[in-house]
């Protein structure tokens, strides 16, 4: 098999995994070597394919040969699919060729259980190794840490990769255990632990010799794939939110199920992947990680799941009214933040510019806030917007219609007669 | 006592514009238009040609650090955005810092400094979205790529492709500009350039050109197509330059030196000036 189709199959086999970022990681030039890590704090996108999603690293399996039989997944063993494998030399060929012509930002390294995890892993070891040692690649590495894998070799692979990430794919231990048999939640769990653990030591390490090997400096990420069991958002982000805190992940990221495999246990094949449920996971995640917000805020048990037809930021504000309106002039940096329309940018440039000016609505808008949201929960010197009028009842209507137009059509709801209109 | 206006005729540098406000200080003239490319504003208006001092440039330079260590940072970007009269502009914004101070650089919704930064933001956007378009092809060992960019990133790009590829030959040719970055053995130079023709690659380019666009087009998932997130993200007056938004033409080698394309328009790249019509320009 020639290496063109190899990297078809290896790819293809490789792209239901959301993970592609290059960021956490910052490494200038050093002599000999090739490549540096971005200079800027979000990672660097190279291309962008035909879903809207960022290439940022080369992504692809070391082998799609697999041992497992996990039913969500296109690699199972049951499946009939063409299986092939890299050898290492050629991946880290591959690697290099690609990144001279910046078309990646590194490698994104993932496989299928060829044989047994152990042996995997010491594959996936000898393709960086290569690429790190003969070809003195200083580029961005991602690795996948294979649930199974005895701690010395996940250690061994974690001092030549980026980011580590192992991915639990199923929100709840009872839809492991119904579609993904050979996993369990502690074979799961344990890397994870493990990948945490040597990275503090690695930290404190460092502190003390500066020429410590690093050990994945750019952290660790997971997966979680939404639509193929039960779950409900709220579980979904309780999840998220406590392995942000136990676990001191960079990222968790979501994963519309595509129905690639015809099983009893699963969606049937014409579903539709839940983009828009997806696209509401990553809103409240952002909410999450930069604006202060906890899940027990977002969701509740008599509201477990998002409102398709609204923002959470907006959601939240809606249903907590008695903390608004907010007056712009003197709010703090943390109740700006909670405004619909004001991110984190947007927060600090309020705050610096107030000291010099008195702020008007137009320049807030010069600012960067989104006035068509945030004019509903702001006051500008005392006074609100100019020529808006809402009561607190119309005000939901108003702001469902704004976004109405920002959905993709399909996502869109049709528009009825008896809407009430803002 | 009242400014006389005129009209300042420079070289088109960054120091020489510098002079510009050196001399206008020293003048008292207040200049109603800068011309820094030669061409001719027709005017009432007396006309001064600047010549470049740089020791005046450099004066210019350190008042501006003293009003605000971040002054000279945002002026120059400023001048390598494509913004509209940004030489008034700019100078606007430098009188303000002389007459109030720094505080004028901490209120972006000022009415002076709002264009000039929504302007390094149009430039920030479009050099972080380069730093990952840019392709480059192997042409027998040296990369070689074209961008076609509104403002002019070339200076702002050095650093991070002179580190990236710190153990290669390389050059990066602006088409908007005709400016040619060259880099080889730590060291890199900025060139203006009148005309550009770009070698043919060597065989293993189209190699691993194939691979390249094999990659892009199997990591889509057919069931997600999203294109309207996609032009969001990657405007299409960034495809013209990009190896997978190229004609089937780009991955093929010439079979025989016939069939070789003109020198100008390297395997299906189009012409400075000439978009080509498969590829519509993005609006704005």
């Amino acid at each position: 098999m020639d290496l063109l189709e190899k990297l078809a199959i290896l790819s293809d086999a490789a792209k239901y995994d959301a993970a592609c970022t290059s960021s956490g990681a910052r490494r200038g030039y050093e002599p000999g070597k090739i490549g540096n890590t971005s200079s800027s704090i979000a990672g660097c996108c190279h291309s962008f394919s035909a879903d809207g999603r960022c290439i940022t690293l080369l992504k692809v399996l070391m082998t799609n040969c697999c041992a497992f039989d996990c039913q969500y997944c296109i690699n199972r063993r049951s499946n009939d699919v063409r299986r092939t494998a890299f050898t290492p030399k050629e991946l880290a060929e591959l690697t290099i060729g690609f990144y001279r012509r910046n078309y990646i930002e590194g490698l994104f390294l993932s496989s299928g259980v060829l044989r047994n995890p152990d042996y995997t892993t010491e594959l996936m070891i000898r393709s960086l190794r290569i690429l790190r040692e003969e070809y003195r690649f200083n580029g961005y590495i991602h690795a996948k840490a294979i649930p199974g894998t005895s701690p010395e070799l996940t250690y061994q692979l974690g001092l030549l990769a980026d980011r580590m990430s192992v991915n639990i794919e199923l929100p709840s231990e009872a839809g492991l255990q119904k579609l993904a048999p050979d996993k369990t939640k502690s074979a799961i769990l344990r890397p994870m632990g493990l990948i945490r653990d040597k990275v503090q030591e690695n930290k404190a390490e460092l502190v003390k010799y500066k020429h410590t090997p690093r050990f994945a400096p750019a952290g660790q990420s997971t997966q979680l794939i939404v639509g193929a069991t039960r779950d409900s958002d709220r579980h979904i982000l309780n999840l998220t939110q406590s392995l942000y805190d136990k676990y001191r992940l960079k990222r968790v990221f979501y994963s519309a199920y595509v129905p690639v495999v015809e099983s009893s246990l699963l969606p049937a094949l014409d579903t539709k992947p839940p983009l828009l449920r997806e696209h509401r996971l990553y809103q409240a995640d952002w909410l999450l990680r930069f604006y202060g917000f906890r899940a027990e805020e977002l969701l509740t048990k008599q509201q477990p799941d998002f409102n398709t037809a609204l923002d959470p930021k907006c959601n939240w504000a809606i249903s907590h009214l008695e903390q608004f309106p907010v007056e712009i002039m003197r709010a703090d940096y943390e109740m700006l933040l909670r405004v619909p329309g004001i991110g984190p940018v947007g927060a600090k440039r309020i705050l610096s510019a107030r000291r010099t000016d008195t702020l008007t609505y137009e320049n807030l808008k010069r600012l960067g806030v989104v006035l068509k949201r945030a004019q509903y929960f702001i006051t500008c010197g005392g006074k609100m917007r100019e020529g808006l009028r809402f009561t607190p009842e119309t005000m939901l209507a108003q702001l469902e219609a704004m976004e109405r137009g920002l959905l993709p059509p399909h996502e869109a709801q049709q528009l009825s007669l008896f809407d009430a209109v803002g | 006592m009242v400014w006389t206006d005129t009209i300042y005729q420079y070289d088109g540098t960054f120091d020489g514009f510098l002079c510009c406000v050196y001399e206008s200080y020293v003048n008292k003239e207040f200049p109603i238009a800068f011309d820094g490319d030669g061409e001719w504003i027709f005017s009432l208006c007396p006309v001064r040609t600047v010549n470049t001092v740089s020791e005046h440039a450099r004066r210019i330079y350190l008042s501006l650090t003293k009003r605000s260590p971040l002054a000279p940072q945002i002026i120059r970007k400023g001048f390598l955005t494509c913004l509209a009269d940004k030489e008034q502009h700019l100078y606007a914004l430098i009188r303000k810092l002389y007459e109030e101070g720094a505080s004028v650089l901490r209120n972006r919704g000022d009415p002076v400094f709002y264009p000039v930064a929504k302007a390094i933001r149009h430039l920030d956007g479009e050099l972080e979205k380069l730093r990952g378009f840019i392709r480059f092809s192997d042409l027998n060992g040296i990369l070689g790529a074209e961008i076609e960019p509104k403002n002019r990133v070339l200076p702002l790009l050095r650093g991070h492709f002179c580190s990236r590829y710190a153990n290669e030959s390389f050059f990066i040719y602006d088409r908007t500009h005709r400016e040619l970055l060259l880099y080889a053995k730590g060291k890199s130079r900025l060139i203006p350039v009148d005309s550009f023709e770009m070698a043919n690659p060597c065989k293993e380019e189209y190699l691993y050109r194939n691979l390249w666009k094999k990659f892009y087009d199997t990591i889509a998932i057919r069931e997600r197509n999203n294109s309207r997130c996609q032009n969001t993200q990657m405007p299409k007056r960034y495809r013209g330059t990009m190896t997978e938004f190229q004609p089937e033409s780009y991955f093929t080698p010439p079979e025989s030196p016939a069939a070789l394309q003109g020198p100008s328009a390297p395997g299906g790249i189009p012409a400075p000036g000439k978009p080509s019509e498969s590829l519509p320009s993005a609006p704005g």
